[in-house]
């Protein structure tokens, strides 16, 4: 059977590329089949706020490749609570349908995969 | 036991130091190394274009003596590797881009090399800030 993955993305979308390369990662294994998880934590929980305007720094919108994640197969998304509430963001008004855990339930999340890859 | 080893940082980060003395202390103990994977800033770990100061550690030319001493698997992210300017002779051409840092022995892959990786190795061990 295909070793799980979790991918733990940390930063957030306009602190250069490590947001979209993590994303990359994702799909980059989706595309191939593989049990992936990906979890947004510390800042990289600013990838799901919604409404962001990314041009006017000239940068890219991360949030269109984002929205495929479902669709490369990778569909368990996960968001850590605490860092949401920390930074203001609305559970309930994020850009992707994640399941937001507390910090019991992010410690059995990283227990239960396999492999671990943060950026 | 097989280990997949991913490199996230640049030669001048411990972490980079860290991840080779690792690699070393795999061999040493009798493993193997599946693959080594240098993706973000670890693409530059393997730029053969770093000078290091005489009386310091270059890490980057260890890592290349190591890959070659070895004759290991050691691919770079392709992606990775343009948009930070690490380069092999293929891409320099292809990009008119005035220098190549990425001779031998190190190969530029995409990021299915590293979920390869951590499909056949027991451990995928990653290296990765300061």
């Amino acid at each position: 059977m295909a070793k799980s993955l979790l991918i733990i993305s940390r930063q957030a979308p306009w602190s250069g590329p490590s947001a979209r390369e993590a994303l990359d990662i994702a799909l980059a294994g989706g595309a191939f089949d593989l049990p992936l998880g990906m979890l947004f934590l510390d800042d990289g929980v600013f990838q799901l706020a919604a409404a962001q305007q990314p041009d006017a720094v000239q940068q890219k919108n991360l949030a269109a490749n984002l929205q495929a994640l479902p669709m490369f197969g990778v569909e368990e998304l996960f968001a850590c609570g605490h860092s949401l509430a920390r930074r203001g963001l609305d559970n309930d008004a994020l850009s992707l349908p994640v399941e937001v855990l507390d910090n019991a339930a992010l410690t059995a999340l990283i227990a239960r995969f396999d492999q671990v890859v943060t950026l | 036991m097989k280990f997949a080893i991913a490199v996230f940082s640049p030669a001048h980060a411990p972490s980079s130091r860290r991840a080779l003395r690792f690699a070393e202390a795999v061999l040493a103990g009798g493993h193997e190394i599946a693959r080594l994977f240098f993706y973000q800033d670890g693409v530059h770990s393997a730029s053969a274009n770093i000078v290091a100061p005489q009386d310091e550690l270059d890490v980057a030319a260890q890592w290349r003596a190591f890959v070659s001493d070895h004759r290991l698997d050691a691919v770079v992210c392709i992606a990775a590797a343009l948009r930070r300017g690490v380069l092999d002779d293929t891409e320099a051409n292809r990009y008119q881009r005035p220098a190549v840092n990425l001779p031998m022995p190190w190969e530029l892959s995409g990021l299915g090399q590293l979920h390869e990786a951590a499909q056949l190795a027991d451990r995928l061990v990653c290296f990765g800030g300061d």
